[in-house]
């Protein structure tokens, strides 16, 4: 019997391959199931964050670009952002690591004329790479339209006098439009990374194998579930790491909107609801 | 299917596909997208009800009801749905046998669950081990029902306790006015005129449903993805239609199956939103009404 510290030190990073090679197969403790339900938390805060980072940048110019009079920014920008909200996730993750399978295991040869490099395509087929590519794809799509509201919502009065102060371009854009566009867009951002955070569950659970049993959390909560034939307890647990996770998630964006909105006069300004609609 | 497939080897090109996309095993992936839709339109209903029952429990007068409303709807919400679906066919299944056990077996003294065991005497077990394979999945299959009708039932009852605080005020006072209790006004005047502010939420997760449903495979459906995973993996010789892995081009195909799904139901949805703002005093209720007088 290990006490908890051990446990600790054991499987506390169990989740990217540190500490005990081997799971606990018998006597689970409590302490066992919390360690390592959390240990597995690292790789959803993996997915979500790389996702959010990578995706609030194309996201802004998916919406751009659908927002754009030129046909050939607009038309893709539109099949883009139909495609990815209009077919579940679930499918898009067996999709793309059927897809990834099938890249030349050896690499891409990609000839630029002044150099010729082979682009590695075997870090698609790993979990950390291709479930990584394929949420942050996703999300692109979700946010993406959800900041095309943004920028169709920024009044017209901000952007004429915006005009008549002389701003054109991308300073008119960058001062302008693009900090009201977050303003407004920010709140229903907030639901689409919560839900991005409960979507990373999905990566192990649709084909993308948990080598060495490095799995996230909803994985070793099915672990133990199926281990002990009891699911009163490691579900119990996810939840408790999730709703946290949704906390801090709710406190960072509020932060953020709080900053967003400080030119505001007080009275105008409104509180991020904590409670999340339902955008997925 | 065809009089031509009897001898596969033989076939060549356009002949071996359709030969090869009306095997048994095809037509049995065809059914399942039926099953899907089927399932669909089971829980929808099923999960409406719930709402409404979860909503009407966030307003009630009683504040145990409403903190069982509210924590219902909070705690779906802040733990991903998955987890749900993984979780609640299990407790289910293990609830009802304990349920049962301590009914049929109350001379039973061993506890229940031994180590890592769940173990209730043989009469307790549901369905009984005697009933034929089909009712096994059956009874799988309503674990599956329940367990989405569970997590969307508290996403409806959030959309319809929403749409609940968006009738007017004043259209309640007046009823009240007018001397109808209580029940009388959430009967006659809120819900009838509840369901425009409802739609665009309840549209918005009939989309969610329509995407949720692949999940169902996790809980060891027969469903399209099953069938995409038996059909698409690469066949050797040994079978009749020898292929290389072609799962890309099911799950293609699964792809453009949602896809059109979900545009059908948004056209569908979109004119459901028009009949259903006539004669409210909404913007789009007045647009169309003064398209109506125009006409």
């Amino acid at each position: 019997m290990m006490s908890c510290i051990d446990t600790i030190q054991a499987y506390g990073l169990r989740a990217i391959g540190l500490g005990e090679r081997l799971l606990p197969r018998s006597d689970f403790t409590l302490c066992d199931q919390f360690v390592l339900i959390g240990s597995g938390m690292i790789w959803n805060l993996y997915f979500g964050l790389g996702a959010l980072l990578l995706g609030f940048w194309a996201a802004i110019g998916m919406a751009l670009a659908r927002n754009s009079d030129n046909w050939m920014l607009r038309k893709p920008a539109e099949w883009f952002i139909f495609i990815f909200r209009g077919s579940p996730l679930f499918i898009q993750f067996f999709f793309f690591y059927a897809l990834f399978t099938q890249l030349p295991r050896e690499g891409i040869p990609i000839n630029l004329g002044v150099v010729s490099f082979t682009a590695e395509t075997s870090w698609l087929t790993r979990a950390w790479g291709g479930a990584l590519v394929t949420l942050f794809l996703n999300t692109t799509a979700y946010a993406g339209e959800i900041f095309l509201g943004g920028l169709r919502s920024v009044p017209k009065g901000d952007l004429e006098a915006a005009d008549a102060y002389g701003f054109s371009g991308w300073k008119k854009f960058r001062r302008i439009t693009f900090p009201t566009m977050l303003r407004l867009a920010w709140p229903a951002y907030t639901n689409e990374a919560i839900f991005l955070f409960h979507a990373t569950t999905l990566v192990y659970f649709s084909s993308f194998p948990a080598r060495q049993q490095k799995g996230d959390a909803l994985y070793y909560a099915d672990y133990f579930a199926s281990k002990t034939f009891n699911p009163f307890i490691p579900y119990p647990i996810l939840a408790m790491y999730f709703i946290l996770l949704t906390l801090a998630v709710v406190f960072i964006y509020g932060a953020i909107y709080r900053r967003l909105n400080r030119h505001l006069p007080s009275n105008q300004r409104t509180r991020l609801r904590p409670r999340p609609q339902i955008v997925r | 299917m065809f009089d031509f497939c009897a001898d596969p080897d033989l076939l060549e090109g356009g002949r071996w596909l359709s030969c090869y996309l009306t095997t048994p095993k095809h037509m049995m992936f065809y059914q399942s997208f039926l099953v899907v839709i089927v399932l669909m339109l089971i829980t929808a209903p099923i999960a409406l009800g719930v709402g409404f029952l979860g909503a009407l429990a966030t307003r009630s007068h009683l504040a145990p009801l409403r903190w069982l409303g509210r924590g219902y709807t909070s705690l779906v919400r802040g733990v991903p749905d998955i987890a749900f679906f993984l979780f609640v066919p299990l407790a289910l299944d293990q609830g009802l046998e304990y349920l049962r056990h301590k009914a049929k077996c109350p001379d039973w003294t061993d506890a229940i669950r031994q180590g890592s065991d769940f173990v209730v005497c043989s009469e307790a077990k549901f369905p009984l081990s005697s009933t034929p394979q089909i009712w096994h999945e059956l009874y799988g299959v309503a674990l599956a029902i329940i367990a989405f009708a569970f997590v969307f039932g508290a996403f409806a009852a959030f959309v319809l306790s929403g749409a609940m605080n968006a009738v007017p005020r004043a259209q309640l006072e007046t009823a009240e006015a007018y001397g109808m209790t209580r029940g009388q006004v959430t009967r006659r005047v809120l819900v009838p005129q509840m369901w425009t502010y409802a739609l665009p939420g309840l549209s918005n997760l009939w989309m969610i449903l329509i995407k949720a449903t692949p999940l169902l495979f996790l809980l060891g459906v027969e469903d399209v993805v099953y069938w995409a995973r038996e059909l698409g993996g690469s066949k050797t010789s040994a079978y009749s239609y020898p292929h290389p892995d072609w799962r890309i081009w099911y799950f293609l195909a699964l792809l453009v199956f949602y896809l059109l799904v979900t545009k059908l139901s948004e056209v569908g949805f979109a004119r459901l939103t028009r009949r259903l703002s006539r004669g409210q005093a909404t913007a789009h209720g007045m647009n169309e009404a003064r398209k109506g007088a125009q006409a």
